[in-house]
């Protein structure tokens, strides 16, 4: 894990991503800071998933390049991908696995062994309260569990860069309430950017929010600032104002 | 082998074994390598202490059961969406690949140990040759792993088992076929001698022959080599360019 040096932890610049005709990323430039949480926001299909996929290296961009912790996605992947800890869209994970063989895996090519890897497991499933769970394999798990072992996974290494899709989707309040806490806790020296529908959370959490909608950014300041956006002072609000805004000019029925 | 593919060729095995895939194909081809051998091949009538009659059949048997056991290698990482897990984990494409290549070839490899009994039969009976038998047996490993080779690569094309499956029988048979007399002596009339030689030498059929005479050549290694290579290595190209379609 490089130490936190003043180069930002995400560089994101002119970013591009093209599924033929369906233009979903178009020349987003961000860059985020250890220490910051940016909350990713957005209409449904505005391509919050795709611009992680890309910074993780899933996905190779149509244009633009993505820079963690100095190195170059395209050209670096390895050294990116083992800085970055990753919840995917859907918190996928092998079905016939069970949640404690599933880390382990994960564990092992993170490059943990012995008494480490037995450590960090122990870590993230007291964290994540996996441990009524862990025989369990993962086709067998409530949504809820199953997005708890997505965010587990991520942790194990203890990531410099978190990136996670979702988290909080399909948990209940409590665990909700735990994963804010959690990411609240570990924000202080790393760089985590999360994306979600609850706007809340950019309350709850975010030290910084971006809403991007039909590939653009719309919006990128603090919390403060977008709620400010709005007339009554509400974060729902402000979203509604800053897309309807966005679609109005665009010339679409707005969506929301 | 470095230890990122050994922790995917675990993954992988543990797959097969906590699927009811592993044992359905274990009882099935053991079943039909015994149903072959003995009816079709008249392993008793002919009166030989050998098991030529057990591999003539593998060709045929593996023409089906490995394009079975290959095509969930990705094709089900691309359904399920596991596929973006594994390649943003700090791993090689070709570590991924060299990974689940080689548990379904060991798979196949343990599939194939548990025809011992076969061996001992003939050892009871009679007194084979045993060298025969073991190039018989590493001729049929590694045919099983040219097979899977094609498979894996095909599974990697589609996110559809089922599509997976037929497309990787249809190569796998005309692998076969290229060595066939029948397919050979339509181009013999003709083509030139060089093509059909080349046609001819592409064949599982004609390299699995030749090594189950007992003579291991090392052309016919190189073959399989070659082919598993070439095939593993456009599985790769495949991932990396339509891992996320
Ligand atoms: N593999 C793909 N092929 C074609 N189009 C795609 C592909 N993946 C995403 N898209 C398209 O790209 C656009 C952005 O999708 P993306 O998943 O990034 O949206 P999102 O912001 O994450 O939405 P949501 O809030 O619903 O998760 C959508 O129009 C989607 O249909
Ligand atoms: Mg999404």
């Amino acid at each position: 894990m490089s130490a936190n040096n003043g180069t930002p932890a995400i560089e994101v610049r002119g970013l591009d991503k093209q599924f033929g005709p369906i233009h979903a990323v178009r020349n987003i430039s961000f860059s985020v800071n250890h220490g910051e949480v940016l909350g990713f926001l957005g209409p449904n299909g505005a391509g919050k998933s795709t611009t992680m996929k890309m910074i993780t290296g899933f996905l190779e961009p149509t244009d633009g390049t993505v820079l963690v912790n100095g190195h170059d996605v395209m050209t670096d992947p390895i050294s990116v991908k083992a800085s970055i800890g990753y919840l995917p869209e859907g918190a996928p994970g092998y079905a016939e696995m069970t949640v404690i063989r599933f880390l382990e895996f994960v564990a092992e090519i993170r490059g943990l062994e012995g008494a480490e890897k037995q450590q960090r497991i122990d870590k993230v499933v007291d964290q994540i309260h996996l441990d009524g769970v862990l025989e369990q394999t993962i086709d067998t798990l409530s949504k809820g569990f199953k997005r708890r072992v997505g965010v587990a996974q991520a942790l194990l290494h203890d990531p410099d860069v978190l990136i996670m899709d979702e988290p909080t989707d399909g948990l209940d309040p409590n665990q909700k309430h735990e994963v804010r806490s959690l990411i609240k806790e570990m924000a202080e020296n790393k760089a985590i950017v999360i994306s979600t529908h609850i706007l809340e959370e950019v309350d709850a959490v975010c030290s910084r929010a971006i809403i991007i909608a039909a590939g653009q950014i719309l919006f990128d300041g603090t919390p403060a600032e977008l709620r400010a956006q709005s007339e009554i002072n509400d974060y729902d609000d402000a979203f509604r104002t800053i897309t309807s805004r966005f679609y109005t000019s665009q010339g679409e029925a707005g969506q929301s | 082998m470095n230890k990122n593919i050994k922790a995917i060729l675990k993954r992988e095995l543990y797959g097969y074994f906590h699927t009811p895939v592993a044992y359905v194909f274990i009882i099935i081809f053991l079943f039909l390598t015994g149903i072959f051998s003995f009816y079709l091949g008249a392993f008793y009538e002919r009166g030989q202490a050998d098991l030529e009659p057990f591999f003539r059949f593998h060709p045929w048997l593996y023409l089906f059961l490995i394009p079975a056991i290959a095509m969930r290698l990705w094709s089900e990482e691309r359904k399920t969406g596991t596929i973006e897990l594994l390649m943003t984990l700090p791993i090689s494409t070709t570590d991924a690949v060299l990974g689940k290549f080689l548990a379904a070839w060991c798979f196949t490899a343990i599939a194939l140990a548990l025809t011992f009994p076969m061996w001992i039969t003939v050892n009871y009976l009679g007194e084979p040759d045993n060298t025969v038998i073991i190039a018989g047996y590493i001729g049929s490993l590694l045919m099983a792993g040219g097979f899977l080779a094609i498979g894996s690569c095909i599974s990697a094309l589609s996110k559809s088992q089922v599509i997976a499956f037929v497309i990787s029988v249809v190569i796998c048979f005309l692998f076969i076929l290229s060595g066939f007399p029948l397919v050979l002596d339509f181009f013999q009339g003709w083509a030139p001698q060089a093509l059909v030689e080349v046609i001819s030498s592409l064949s599982f059929l004609t390299h699995f022959d030749s090594i189950n005479k007992g003579v291991i050549d090392l052309r016919d290694v190189i073959y399989y080599l070659v082919l598993i290579s070439f095939w593993l290595y456009a599985n790769v190209v495949v991932i990396d360019t339509r891992k996320a379609d």
